[in-house]
């Protein structure tokens, strides 16, 4: 049954570095902000660590939206991995544009470890923009076979 | 015999070098040729014609060992051959590359400036056709990209013709035949081939030389040579040149973007 937009809650999948965005995220709850709940966590050692294939999968996996997170450029806990990380996103988000993949459901941020506010305001927005986008069907579509074009093979 | 085959006899005679990675004429089209004995050498020829980008077998171990090995090289061969030496792929000293101009005659480039000069002034003009094709997806919006990449890549097979084909594909263990984890299904899905698509362009960011040895290879002319195509004319307005060409393994901290927040 697909869910109306009213009360379609946004899977959001978080995908953060350990040593800022996971140690803000984590002053957020020690500061008591309340934030929604629609977002799950994945900790990595680096935002250099992020492999683009996760961000794929997760969609494949019925993720309706995407935060990558890490720390301030200049601030990476292992100096440049949040550099490679940069370099990355701006030539995969490239290559999902051309696609066709839609690229407003990744939402890319640096969040410090004393940002813990910011990564209140981050989720909260990303909900409420994945929201109004609605449910992310297409990929999930082809991802389980349910795709009736592609699966007719003319 | 012509100049290059002369050129050939001597080479293999004189034991100059092992094999010759060349052209010759095969049924109804251009095919390499591995030449091997002086009395083969006659069968050489020089054309630009080949689908195949010969510089793809410079990898291959089993084929070249240790051995002095010469190449017979057009425009897209050159063109590989420097990255690939960028990439610390080529043992120099034991490559010969033979070009050969209209007249016939044969020229060795002995430097990798020579060959980078050669490509200069060797630039082939660029396709109109995947240019017109690039320029219709960009005007498209998202759905219909969406919609148009969703139909194309469904048809694919997964024969890796364009991994074969492409002289910098050449790890030993590729992202698909990683089954730990497994990235992608191995069979054929619209999901796994449009993810074995977006690998192949990531891993080939910044490198590649836009021989177009990949679209040809398809034996279902998918139009998967635009999207590395494309690629490498954004990387550059993105990232600038990039040393080695290789824009992933390196970063410039001041590196411009506008999506993240």
């Amino acid at each position: 049954m697909e869910e109306s937009n009213n009360n379609f809650e946004p899977r959001i999948i978080a995908f953060v570095c350990n040593w800022c965005t996971y140690a803000g995220a984590d002053l957020t709850g020690t500061s008591r902000i309340k934030y929604a709940t629609n977002v799950e966590i994945v900790r990595f050692p680096c935002t250099g660590r992020i492999d683009f294939m996760l961000l794929l999968k997760a969609f494949a996996g019925g993720a309706d939206g995407i935060i990558v997170s890490g720390c301030h450029p200049n601030d990476c806990h292992y100096t440049s991995g949040n550099f490679h990380a940069r370099r990355r996103w701006i030539v995969f988000r490239n290559i999902l544009n051309f696609l066709g993949i839609d690229v407003q459901r990744i939402r890319f941020s640096w969040v410090s470890a004393a940002e813990g506010a910011k990564w209140a305001d981050i989720v909260n927005d990303t909900v409420k923009e994945i929201r109004e986008l609605g449910p992310y069907t297409e990929y999930k579509k082809v991802a389980n076979y349910l795709d009736e074009e592609a699966d007719s093979h003319e | 015999m012509n100049k290059l085959q002369e050129r050939a006899t001597d080479l293999l005679k004189g034991g100059t070098v092992k094999l010759i990675i060349g052209f010759e004429q095969g049924n109804n089209k251009i095919r390499p040729f591995f030449c091997e004995k002086p009395e083969d050498a006659e069968k050489l020829i020089y054309s630009d014609d080949c689908s195949t980008n010969n510089a793809v077998y410079l990898t291959k171990k089993e084929l070249i060992g240790d051995n002095k090995i010469a190449i017979i090289a057009t425009y897209k061969e050159i063109a590989s051959i420097i990255q690939l030496n960028k990439e610390n792929q080529i043992k120099k000293e034991n490559l010969m590359v033979l070009t050969v101009d209209k007249d016939g005659d044969v020229t060795e480039l002995t430097s990798f400036e020579e060959m980078e000069k050669f490509c200069e002034e060797n630039t082939p003009a660029p396709d109109p056709v995947v240019a017109a094709l690039i320029e219709k997806i960009d005007k498209m919006n998202r759905e219909e990209r969406w919609a148009y990449w969703k139909s194309e890549l469904d048809k694919c097979i997964r024969c890796y013709a364009c991994r074969a084909a492409c002289p910098l594909c050449y790890c030993n263990r590729c992202i698909s035949e990683v089954n730990c984890p497994q990235w992608l299904d191995p069979w054929k899905s619209t999901l796994s081939n449009i993810e074995w698509q977006i690998n192949r362009v990531m891993h080939m960011s910044g490198r590649c030389t836009g021989c177009g040895a990949c679209a040809k290879a398809c034996p279902l002319d998918l139009p998967i040579g635009i999207l590395t195509k494309k690629m490498s004319t954004d990387i550059k307005e993105m990232l600038g040149e990039g040393e080695g060409g290789n824009v992933l393994s390196t970063f410039n901290p001041n590196d411009k973007e506008n999506f993240i927040h």
